[in-house]
């Protein structure tokens, strides 16, 4: 039999792409069931109030109405699953679906409603009366955290949530004696999401078994089952819960939502089918908003440049209420202020705050951006203060190369590095010296538009996660294995069934590689099943980066199993013992024999027959596997940006964008650039354009597409990939993580750009994002003028 | 997402337009619908009744008419960007035509009803402003002419009586030269500001956009231009008598700074 060419490594095409293509995709909105009703939720127009009276009798009097109800008409069996308390004396607000007492952020659901239609559930919304008593809301974090701050959250005096810390080294003793401190202060805007599809939930009850099927546009259908059992009281056993398609997330459904519970609960208590799906403008204040973060960063180094230590100080916004990772979602970048470079001294301080505001959680990236962002941009910051370019400053301080685990200054342990690998790959594709040359003319001719040129040379910590790390130092609530069962049909067709949810990602191409090569089938013949808790019982879904580190592996030792197997099957049929046989592309065949064989298909078919298995050997061959890491897994890579910014209006213009990316073996190449091309867009739409703005009463002024910038087609450059191989030593695989890179790494390229064009001028910061009003104000406080 | 309960009804004709306009109490006229329908799925416009002109074919054209151009009301963006007439006579509203919005919105939404939707962040009044136009109404009793200077009277007001339905827009021949500037976050989006400079009697007609209540003509820089000053020191004059808005996309100060900019530009384009 002629050997297949390995799928993996190769740029096959989607498999799931021909129904995306077609429109013949469902999501949840597209969902209906016979009787559905649909549910609307009255929310706070105030970022701060308390509830003093909600009357739903006249929403009760419409007709189309079928049920109306207060937060207080309800009694819930658990709060709303919150499973990552970082410190022991984490102050943690009990957070039910619909407030009692009163609203805590412009959006905080205070009644809900039922009715025929989603049309007339929106009439009856307005009808809903509630006597609010607007309170003085706060929504700058340090506002938050003095004395006479108004209190999200009286029972706990504070508006400190938590302060969590990482310290390695002798840091004050570092910092004391340093020639050379760089300190800078960042502000990591509020951003929103966006994932294309909005949120939307459909729950139909079976009442008479008392069983529920709740259709979810969410990544993390298997969180959430457990989450509604908390919440509801219906068992997990009971409840089954269904991902269909789901158009995007970017960590804005690894979340456990208010209305997820309420229309779980609605559907049991009218014992009816409830839909509910939020417009864009109702999500924005709904769904929960990312990033939000201040930082005080140092850098100590020698006179040279050679860094010495780092000590930042972080102040993380937690909105009202601590959503599912809230206050580990900073902590995710709480080893990775160092970087990819050395040092001796390293403390990380991070306080989590309460305000006002939409509660903020993991938004692509997850805490890694805002590490990121700080010493991406620090080290410039040092190569100015010491003289040196941003290359060079770079390079000397560099961990050197290592294929082994290998500790980092960050406290982290981490699988391997090639920093000034990918850095030199990078620089090989953007013609760094023709650009300064470039940069310099433009200076000489005093040009209004000036060209600069920013570097990122990141490294992030992802492949969620190995449980025995997440739930031991880093005290996570839940586990980070995953689960795969391989079952193959007597036809030759595989089933590969996974634990993670993609939604979006390609992972049925991906897995489907994986599958294909280790048993000897065509992609086609093999379907990759997932997002539903009834067919992937197990998992621990998809995000930070995991499928392909943690998914991957767990289905590569399904099919060990089944090799396994088919091994004991094929010799009995052969006539030879276990070691006689080779296995190769999916065919075993006798050494010195090469044309007597056994393929997997065949042997399928035999252990479905079961007309003659060895002794001992159960017919079928279906296997089931965990995987659960040993270490996080920890891709790198260099991104160079070039731009251009008009000094009369602050406009940036992104010219040239070159991403190189170790992320281990590419299992689909094609699949690996679009991850990297569209998360450099979304960090390119973070650095320039997108910011969620509220007024100081907790108005959120960025209420819609029109002033939340999402950038185009039209504002996004061509981005050039480029790829380095160095194997994670965490899976036998070798493979890390692809999802986050692209956002970790660019929002400092893109800002470093952004001050390099116009250092010349004296500019040494710009506001984030560098917006053409924050560009212009950088340029006039240079100039000596306000900012 | 759901706007709040309304009536439909179609008008065949501009008269049964005014007719229905007259008897229902905030009836609301319905053209390409991408500037009213968003504020109803909002909330924020809760007209009675919608009568929808759109299907009134004989209000859609763009012809030479003595020293004018004539728009129909009910002209399409993507159309009034195409029409030769246009392009030839009066090409900065043919090119700031095809600067609104995304191919969408200019395949649906009508030049009539960006004007008599009175929004200062618009494109085309601003232009129109510029070009001295002038806008047919028809109402109960007839027809009349309003100058553009006199048209635009507040924030999303103008003046149209609401039982006049505006049928014609009449813009003078400007074929020398001229200059569209709109600067704005990503394409698809309103200008923070927009200046279109224009010659026309032997100086420079300049209309702002964005810059306050209502589109603006920039009387300073005119005036400083006709006196013989350079763009620059012209342009020093552009937020004269402006009442920037402060939003998510600038600030009332930058838009200040930023008008003067973009008209120093839109001159020595336009004068070039």
């Amino acid at each position: 039999m002629a050997t297949m060419e390995k799928l993996v490594g190769q740029a096959v095409l989607r498999k799931e792409d021909p129904e995306f293509l077609t429109g013949s995709a469902k999501y949840t909105d597209d969902l209906s069931v016979p009787g559905m009703l649909w549910m609307a939720v009255v929310r706070s127009p105030y970022a701060h109030a308390r509830i003093k009276r909600v009357d739903v009798s006249e929403a009760m009097a419409m007709d189309g109405v079928i049920a109306a109800f207060a937060g207080s008409d309800f009694e819930w069996a658990g709060p709303l699953l919150m499973a990552w308390p970082v410190t022991e004396g984490l102050h943690n607000p009990l957070h039910y679906p619909l407030v009692t007492d009163k609203a805590r952020y412009q959006g905080d659901g205070v009644a809900v409603v039922v009715a025929r239609s989603r049309a007339i559930a929106e009439d009856a919304v307005e009808t809903v009366k509630v006597d609010y008593e607007p309170l003085p809301a706060v929504v700058d974090m340090h506002e938050a955290l003095s004395d006479d701050s108004p209190l999200v959250h009286e029972e706990f005096r504070t508006n400190e949530s938590y302060t969590w810390a990482n310290v390695q080294g002798d840091v004050d003793g570092v910092f004391a004696d340093a020639p050379v401190v760089v300190k800078e202060h960042y502000k990591v805007h509020r951003l929103i999401a966006n994932a294309m599809e909005p949120r939307s939930i459909l729950v139909q009850p079976n009442p008479a078994a008392e069983q529920f099927t709740m259709w979810s546009s969410t990544q993390i259908p298997h969180i959430l089952r457990t989450a509604m059992a908390i919440a509801t009281g219906v068992p997990e056993s009971k409840l089954r819960i269904i991902a269909p398609r789901v158009g995007g997330g970017f960590g804005s459904k690894l979340q456990v939502y208010p209305e997820e519970a309420l229309a779980l609960e609605l559907a049991r208590r009218l014992r009816m089918p409830i839909k509910w799906t939020e417009s864009r403008s109702e999500g924005y204040t709904a769904t929960h908003h990312g990033r939000d973060q201040i930082q005080d960063v140092e850098i100590a180094a020698q006179e040279d440049g050679k860094i010495l230590g780092y000590r930042v100080r972080v102040h993380a916004n937690m909105g009202a209420y601590l959503m599912i990772i809230a206050p580990g979602t900073p902590v995710l970048g709480g080893f990775l202020f160092c970087g990819c470079y050395g040092g001796v001294a390293y403390k990380t301080e991070i306080v989590g705050v309460f305000t006002n505001t939409t509660p903020v959680d993991a938004y692509r990236g997850a805490g890694r951006p805002e590490a990121t962002q700080a010493i991406e941009r620090a080290i410039d910051a040092l190569a100015r203060r010491v003289g040196k370019d941003v290359v060079e400053i770079r390079r000397m301080n560099f961990m050197p190369p290592f294929t082994e685990a290998t500790q980092s200054i960050g406290g982290l342990m981490i699988d391997s590095g090639n920093y000034p690998a990918t850095l030199d790959k990078a620089l090989g594709l953007f013609d760094y010296e023709q650009l300064r040359k470039e940069q310099q003319a433009r200076r000489d001719n005093g040009d209004t538009k000036q060209l600069g040129i920013g570097f990122s040379t990141y490294l992030e910590n992802c492949g969620w996660g190995p449980s025995r790390v997440i739930g031991g130092i880093l005290k996570y609530a839940g586990g980070g294995w995953e689960a795969a069962t391989i079952r193959c049909h007597p036809t030759g067709k595989v089933v590969a069934v996974i634990g993670n949810t993609p939604h979006g990602q390609g992972n049925e191409t991906t897995f489907a590689q994986v599958v294909g090569d280790d048993l000897g089938v065509p992609i086609e013949d093999v379907e990759v099943l997932f997002g539903d808790t009834d067919v992937a019982p197990s998992g621990w879904d998809t995000y930070g980066s995991r499928s392909a580190a943690v998914g991957m592996p767990a289905l590569h030792r399904a099919t060990s199993k089944i090799v396994e197997k088919a091994r004991r099957i094929a010799a009995h049929e052969l006539e030879v013992s276990d070691a006689d046989l080779k296995y190769e592309g999916g065919t075993f065949s006798v050494r010195g024999a090469p044309s007597v064989t056994r393929t997997i298909p065949q042997i399928a078919f035999s252990a479905w027959r079961g007309h003659d298995l060895p002794e001992g050997t159960d017919p079928g061959l279906e296997e089931s596997a965990f995987f659960d890491p040993q270490n996080l897994v920890f891709p790198f890579g260099a991104h160079i940006c070039a731009v251009e910014v008009d000094t009369e209006t602050g406009e940036v213009e992104v010219t040239k964008y070159v991403a190189v990316d170790d992320v281990g073996p590419v299992v689909n190449p094609m699949i690996v650039e679009g991850q990297v091309v569209g998360g450099v867009a979304q960090g390119i739409g973070e650095a320039l354009y997108e910011e969620a703005v509220y007024d100081e009463n907790g108005q959120l002024l960025s209420s819609s597409m029109t002033n939340y910038a999402v950038p185009s087609a039209t504002e996004v450059p061509s981005i050039t990939t480029g790829n380095h191989v160095t194997p994670s030593t965490t899976n036998d695989m070798g493979i890390k993580g692809v999802g986050e890179t692209g956002t970790i790494a660019s929002p400092p390229a893109v800002l470093n750009a952004v001050v390099d064009a116009l250092s010349h001028l004296g500019v040494t910061q710009v506001e984030r994002p560098a917006t053409p009003e924050h560009v212009w104000r950088a340029i006039r406080r240079a100039k000596g003028g306000r900012s | 997402m759901i706007p709040a309960p309304f009536d439909y009804v179609r008008a065949g004709s501009v008269d049964e337009a005014i007719s229905l306009l007259g008897s229902r109490e905030d009836a609301k006229l319905l053209a390409g619908g991408h500037s009213l329908l968003p504020a109803m799925k909002l909330r924020v416009a809760r007209p009675s009744t919608l009568v929808d002109i759109g299907r009134i074919g004989d209000l859609s054209y763009a012809r030479e008419d003595g020293d004018r151009v004539a728009v129909g009301a009910l002209t399409r963006h993507h159309d009034v960007g195409n029409a030769e007439a246009l392009q030839e006579l009066c090409p900065i509203v043919a090119h700031a035509a095809g600067q609104i919005g995304d191919p969408q919105v200019r395949h649906m939404g009508t030049i009539g009803g960006s004007v008599a939707h009175g929004d200062p962040a618009g494109d085309l009044p601003a232009v129109l402003l510029a070009l001295d136009a002038e806008f047919v109404a028809q109402g109960p009793n007839g027809t009349r002419t309003i100058a553009a200077t006199e048209f635009f009277t507040s924030l999303f007001e103008t003046a149209l009586a609401p039982d006049e339905v505006l049928t014609e827009i009449r813009i003078p021949k400007a074929n020398a030269g001229w200059s569209f500037m709109k600067f704005q976050r990503r394409a698809q989006d309103w200008a923070v500001v927009g200046v279109s400079a224009v010659r026309a009697n032997g100086g420079v007609h300049v209309g702002l956009t964005n810059m306050g209540l209502t589109p603006l003509r920039a009387a300073g820089v005119e005036e400083a231009v006709g006196g013989g000053a350079d763009p620059a020191s012209a342009a020093a004059r552009a937020d004269e008598g402006t009442a920037p808005p402060d939003d998510a996309f600038g600030s009332a100060e930058y838009r200040r700074q930023l008008v003067k900019v973009l008209v120093r530009r839109a001159l020595e384009e336009a004068l070039a």
